[in-house]
């Protein structure tokens, strides 16, 4: 393995001299790392050279955020995760409910095992979606790709995409080349992704190079929707309005499986493990990536005491109508799984479901001024 | 971010077409420069801090360009990225510094007494006088690659050296990181505070990493001398005050800065210098004497001229609003400032500003009068 320069060159300073000031920091990683971890890391780097000031800048340069605690680490490639495991299987214990280093996480894209769901009230219920990443096994991630690395993926992607048919025939749009009309269209969807602004993600080094291998593809029923090279190599989303998420979902599985024998017929099949699931950027998207959601008017539930406890017990988190560092408006919550890691896409899926009929019901309730007492459920 | 020269040499798994920028919206003097067969030519080789080509443009890649300014679009990560990487960067050099030539050599002047006048620029036009530069520490990459050590060390030096100034310059430092309220209010207040650059031309370098550890502002007593610490470049030095004295602002300038290298060359460290260069720091353009000289000034006649433009140029002087860099004009004040950095010595670029803003005094004066300046128009310098 050849060694990486500039951080051999560190090692002249010692631990204190290089060791980040955290103390104004509230973030998963300032929490974990200590002097000692870093000392016993900062020498190493993975193959492709990612090293652990890689893997922590951006929770250096964004010590919190007011309503989100945010993760403030990546990883760089698949290694990341093994090779900085001192400093990460801790983060994904804190931020996956304890999911310890030897946990196995399972997997199951099968439609099939998922009850019901095909029947949430679109009274309440305006539209349902299930997004998941994907990291393509060979490529080194958005924080550390290069620029042939990245478009190299881009390829691959379209090359996948595009031997779609049926209901997932679609087309590509590069962000590269898009006319006004296609820009419009695609903003009118709700599709087009921008370069992001967040320090979150620019201080992690993935908006590089933007907008160059980077791109948006969907059916041409708009209802799949994939995106490249913006946070992880792909984001695969499957939407439509409404409350039947039983389709959503059986629209997820079976493109993504298709999409997945694809690129294992090029040799480059996604990043997935026993222990981690589906290998994403963010420690915080391991496992299933996935997170299934609908948009549900709550005006009188979203106000009731118990909301948050009982968001809390069902598994489920809120947030606002814009995403995930968004608050609500008119009593419209996007409300979806809080778990990625250690629980399957249909559980996590199941948890929504289950958990959207229940809120449902409760709204209906307290609509006709009646108490919810008796409904509240069990920690799942 | 991937400052590492490991990830270098796996990109060489890919072709110099694979890796090359798309650059065909780009208006910067690295998308002017940059080519295939340079791109091929270097994107191998790395510095011995492990600095690469891609680290080198990658600020120019981000940022196609910009309305009012022809940016640079690549930085150095040290001192000997404009060795490893003059191919490339020689060319921008003579591009942006007017044909200047690998070859030539670049004087360098800090002795005050060479300076004719300077100290009578009419304070009726001229609000304030101001000399900067930018001073970088060998030994020490610098703020698109330094780590936070590196930083630290840099800061460290800085203030050992600052603290035992005398006299004049006496002062004080505050960092950043834990100034209190009050002093960050003062510091404001006296325009002194510098803050975490928003900037997507230098966020996209990497020298806003770790903010704001290690960053200060260092100010004597008076408050007409001050050095800014790991912003952009190690040290910015800064001499200013209200009125039109040019003359002492550039006095205090050099002593200042004369006494501060010693102080370093007593500790074992001088500044990046050579006699091509100049003096070695971040951007390019702020290679050779790294000085802008300016004074705020009210030209709200000259400045609607139609010959304004070509009397700068003539002049060697440039314009700015009072904001800094890219910024308007506000109510008929402008900024103005030596153009050349390299290529001149100090003394050079600040007598062009004396004279230059002069010739503008009077100028301003003469069409107040509703006279013509016809017979003023000078000649290329």
């Amino acid at each position: 393995m050849t060694k990486n320069c500039h951080n051999d060159y560190k090692m002249k300073f010692s631990v204190d001299e290089e060791y980040p000031d955290l103390s104004k920091h509230n973030n998963h990683m300032a929490k974990v790392l200590t002097k000692e971890i870093y000392g016993k890391l900062r020498g190493k780097s993975t193959p492709s050279g990612f090293t652990l000031d890689d893997v922590i800048q951006t929770g250096v340069d964004n010590p919190g955020h007011p309503f989100i605690m945010t993760v403030g680490c990546v990883a760089g490639d698949e290694e990341s995760y093994e090779v900085f495991k001192d400093l990460l299987d801790p983060i994904i214990s804190d931020r996956h409910g304890g999911y310890k280093p030897t946990d196995k996480h399972k997997t199951d894209l099968n439609f099939e095992n998922l009850k019901g769901g095909d029947d949430l009230d679109p009274n309440y219920v305006l539209s349902s979606r299930v997004r998941t990443g994907r990291s393509i096994k060979g490529f080194t991630l958005p924080p550390h790709n290069s620029r042939g690395e990245r478009r190299g993926i881009e390829k691959l992607s379209i090359e996948a995409l595009s031997s779609l048919d049926g209901e997932f025939k679609g087309k590509y749009y590069p962000l590269n080349g898009m006319t006004d009309a296609e820009q419009e269209q695609l903003i009118a969807d709700h599709f087009l992704f921008d370069k992001p602004v967040s320090p979150l993600l620019t201080c992690s080094g993935m908006a590089r190079d933007w907008p160059d291998g980077r791109g948006i593809w969907h059916n041409d029923n708009k209802t799949f929707l994939v995106w490249v090279n913006e946070e992880d190599h792909l984001r695969v989303i499957s939407m439509q309005k409404g409350g039947n998420m039983k389709e959503v979902f059986r629209r997820f599985c079976v493109g993504l499986q298709k999409i997945e024998e694809i690129f294992k017929k090029h040799n480059h099949g996604f990043m997935w493990n026993e222990h981690l699931g589906y290998i994403l950027t963010c420690p915080s998207n391991l496992g299933t990536g996935l997170r299934g959601g609908v948009h549900v008017k709550l005006p009188k539930l979203s106000t009731h005491p118990k909301f948050e406890e009982i968001l809390t017990r069902l598994r489920l988190q809120k947030r606002g109508t814009g995403g995930v560092d968004t608050a609500s408006v008119g009593g419209v919550f996007d409300i979806s799984n809080a778990d990625r890691l250690g629980s399957s896409e249909v559980e996590q899926v199941q948890l929504v479901v289950d958990g959207v009929k229940l809120m449902v019901e409760m709204e209906k309730k307290l609509e006709k001024g009646e108490s919810i007492d008796g409904m509240i459920p069990a920690q799942k | 971010m991937p400052f590492g020269n490991t990830h270098n040499q796996m990109k060489m798994n890919y072709s110099a077409e694979q890796e090359y920028p798309d650059l065909s919206k780009h208006n910067n003097h690295m998308a002017k420069v940059l080519t295939p067969a340079i791109y091929d030519r270097l994107r191998s080789k790395q510095t011995p801090s492990g600095f690469t080509l891609d680290d080198v443009i990658q600020t120019g890649v981000d940022n196609p360009g910009h309305p009012f300014i022809m940016t640079v679009g690549c930085v150095a990560g040290d001192e000997e990225t404009y060795e490893v990487f003059k191919e490339l960067l020689d060319p921008v050099i003579e591009d942006r510094h007017g044909g200047y030539k690998p070859s030539d050599k670049h004087k360098t002047d800090l002795n005050p007494d060479n300076l004719k006048g300077g100290d009578d620029l009419d304070p009726n036009y001229v609000l304030s006088s101001r000399v900067r530069t930018g001073r970088s520490i060998r030994g020490f990459c610098l703020p698109p690659h330094c780590s936070r050590g590196e930083r630290r060390m840099v800061e460290k030096l800085s203030n050992e050296a600052l603290d035992s100034l005398t006299g004049d310059l006496k002062g004080k430092y505050y960092a950043l990181k834990n100034m209190t309220d009050a002093e960050q209010q003062q510091l404001i207040d006296d325009h002194f505070l510098f803050d975490k650059p928003v900037s997507p031309l230098l966020l996209a370098s990497g020298m806003a990493r770790d903010w704001p550890d290690a960053r200060g502002i260092w100010h004597n007593d008076n408050k007409t001398f001050l050095v800014w610490v790991n912003e952009e470049d190690h040290l910015r030095v800064i001499s200013m005050q209200k009125g039109g004295n040019m003359k002492e602002v550039f006095n205090r300038f050099c002593t200042g800065l004369t006494k501060i290298e010693s102080l370093f060359k007593e500790k074992g460290h001088e500044f990046m210098w050579n006699e091509h260069l100049g003096y070695v720091l971040t951007c390019p353009s702020n290679l050779g004497t790294g000085l802008r000289a300016g004074v705020h000034m009210k030209l709200p006649n000259m400045s609607k001229h139609a010959k304004f433009e070509e009397v700068l140029k003539r002049l060697r002087l440039q314009k700015r609003g009072t904001g800094g860099v890219d910024t308007a004009a506000v109510g008929g004040v402008f900024d103005i400032s030596n153009a050349d950095r390299l290529g001149f010595s100090e003394v050079e670029l600040v007598q062009m500003v004396v004279d230059g803003v002069k010739l503008l005094t009077e100028m301003e004066k003469r069409l107040e009068k509703g006279q013509s300046i016809d017979d003023l128009i000078p000649a290329q310098k």
